[in-house]
């Protein structure tokens, strides 16, 4: 089993966002970066795969060096190499043609990344990799299971899920409960160290690019209704917010 | 030159959130001084299909096969760009879903073009092509420049609101050639919950969280979201405790909502949750501890126990 799962560097679920340089840059300052939240459960499910059944594992972030961190913590939980594709991933066509790119020809049996990533929400990366290399893609992926060159799956669709039977090789965008997000342990951590991480210059443009940030308006005061009188909220509802 | 919407049909008709991607399409159609075609791929009447009429359509082409079912990603992403092709589109749209995602993907890597998601706004086109998106989640915005030749914008659900017109589009067919459809997949089962709002496309959500203190007591929150015709949703938390079913987890890592109302009950408003449910129009926080984060994201708050509030809410809701 040949693995590659891919993995964003994206701000701590609980980052305060604000931005510099008159809103045209994300202010880095003060912010702890993660491994994607998604990224995370598709990196779980592949190193239990490779604990399985065998094969190698290689995690492939698309990122300037201040990822290495998550990169690193990707190798001490399992991860047997690693890539980085040095480009600011911005841009989900480019983000997902240096994916492909590094993935042709070497004949990963699975692809797995997060079904979105938290920063950008884009959710389309997976598809776009499917599609470059010509092999199926699924997403959200909430469940995975590999019988010899068969994939059976569950997808997440809208009021339920769907169990699919596929072919290998298959690209998967995931979600939980595919796994348990998996915490480094000490051994993992030191031989992390040594693990080989390979640094690769981008060979693919952006298509799209973002010239300013904005915040939302700032939320007005919440009108509060006594708990006695709960009913009351049911007319403002209708007769002041218009949503009834 | 021409825009091409990409919409879903669910049961023999367009989901709500196609219908408000057809509108947005018609807009950005007429902004640009461009035709607009709307494909539909799946089984509907030519009757249901003509409403897109109604939405600022004129042209709905209609694709429909027996192995061209939704869980063939391929064969639908294939339909859309072969017909982007043949008709030029320079911009191609659709409403923001999980398959609508998988495809437009798809379509726009065959396509090289650039791809834009969770778009919130019209267009600006006077000088190059900007979208306004929402990143992080909800909790920011990016004003996007998409440069390449052809563009793939997917729209947030309640963008614009609709305007409905009595006007009918022509409905032609449109022949795929499905021996070169190759089937990637098989479906082993679907379990869906039947009857129930879709909560992606609702426009009311009734969300429980951990204050609910377990599944035997969701009795209230479902009478108030029958009352009120509302989709349920709950919290991480609760999924995981298998006290609700997955699809039901809003938040940063679940499902977005965007809908005109959400009414939070005894969920403290963490910061994950909140990143799933800020776009809502009107929030309701019903929650016993005064101190709960979730008020401050609130637009109307009950500080009180929920067993006590949800019933009065749904007598209310009856009595209106
Ligand atoms: C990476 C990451 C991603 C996450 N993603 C998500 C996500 O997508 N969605 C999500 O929801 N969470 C997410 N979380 C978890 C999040 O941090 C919170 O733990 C979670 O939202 C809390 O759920 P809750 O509000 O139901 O429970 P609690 O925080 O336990 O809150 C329960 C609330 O109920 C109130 N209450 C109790 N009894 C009553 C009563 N009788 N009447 C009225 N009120 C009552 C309490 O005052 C309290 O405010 C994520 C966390 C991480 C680290």
């Amino acid at each position: 089993m040949k693995i590659l799962v891919c993995i964003s560097s994206v701000p701590d679920t609980t980052s305060k966002i604000s931005f510099e340089e008159n809103n045209t840059k994300f202010s880095k300052g003060g912010i702890q970066y993660i491994i994607g939240p998604y990224d995370d459960y598709a990196l779980a499910r592949g190193v239990e795969l490779r604990e399985t059944l065998g094969g190698t594992l290689t995690v492939l972030n698309v990122g300037l060096a201040d990822a290495e961190p998550q990169i690193r913590k990707a190798l001490a939980i399992g991860a047997d190499d690693a890539v980085r594709i040095d480009a600011e991933p911005t841009d989900s066509f480019l983000v997902a043609s240096e994916i492909a790119n590094y993935a042709k020809d070497k004949g990963f049996d699975l692809i797995l990344m997060g079904r979105e990533t938290t920063d950008y929400n884009s959710g389309v990366v997976h598809g776009i990799v499917g599609e470059l290399l010509g092999i199926p893609s699924f997403s959200p992926v909430m469940e995975l299971k590999l019988e010899g060159n068969t994939a059976t799956l569950a997808r997440e669709i809208e009021g339920g899920k769907e169990k699919l039977e596929a072919s290998l090789p298959l690209v998967l965008g995931c979600q939980e409960p595919i796994a348990e997000w998996k915490i480094p342990n000490m051994r993992g951590i030191m031989s992390a160290r040594t693990k080989p991480l390979a640094v690769i210059a981008p060979s693919s443009e952006a298509l799209t690019n973002i010239d300013k940030f904005e915040l939302p308006a700032p939320k007005g005061a919440c009108k509060m209704i006594s708990a006695e009188d709960a009913g009351s909220l049911i007319k403002l509802l209708q007769t002041e917010a218009k949503v009834l | 030159m021409s825009v091409l919407v990409y919409t879903e049909l669910a049961d023999g008709q367009f989901k709500k959130s196609s219908l408000e991607a057809i509108f947005y399409g018609s807009k950005v159609a007429a902004q640009v001084g461009a035709s607009m075609t709307v494909l539909a791929i799946g089984s509907a009447s030519d009757d249901e299909l003509a409403k897109a009429g109604n939405f600022g359509a004129t042209k709905v082409l209609h694709a429909n096969a027996q192995n061209l079912t939704s869980e063939n990603i391929m064969a639908y992403s294939k339909v859309l760009s072969e017909t982007a092709k043949s008709l030029s589109a320079k911009i191609v749209i659709s409403a923001k879903s999980s398959l609508a995602d998988a495809v437009m993907a798809r379509a726009a890597g065959a396509l090289k073009a650039g791809l834009v998601g969770n778009v919130v706004e019209l267009p600006e086109t006077s000088n190059g092509f900007k979208v306004k998106r929402s990143i992080f989640t909800g909790k920011a915005f990016a004003e996007t420049s998409i440069n390449s030749e052809v563009k793939f914008i997917a729209i947030k659900k309640n963008v614009l609101p609709l305007e409905e017109s009595a006007n009918a589009a022509t409905v032609e067919k449109l022949s795929v050639d499905t021996g070169s459809l190759t089937e990637s997949s098989k479906v082993l089962e679907t379990i869906k919950a039947s009857g129930t709002v879709s909560l992606p496309e609702a426009d009311l959500v009734v969300s429980g969280g951990r204050g609910m203190k377990g599944p035997e007591n969701w009795q209230p929150l479902l009478d108030l979201a029958e009352a009120l015709g509302a989709a349920t949703a709950c919290s991480k938390p609760v999924s995981d405790l298998d006290w609700r079913p997955h699809h039901e987890h809003v938040g940063q890592t679940g499902v977005k909502v965007a809908p005109n109302l959400y009414i939070a009950c005894g969920i403290s408003g963490a910061i994950q949750h909140l990143a799933g449910v800020n776009s809502s129009k009107v929030i309701v926080v019903i929650n016993k501890d005064p101190e709960a984060p979730f008020f401050k994201a609130a637009d109307y708050g009950i500080v009180g126990d929920v067993f006590d509030v949800l019933p009065k809410l749904t007598a209310a809701v009856k009595a209106l």
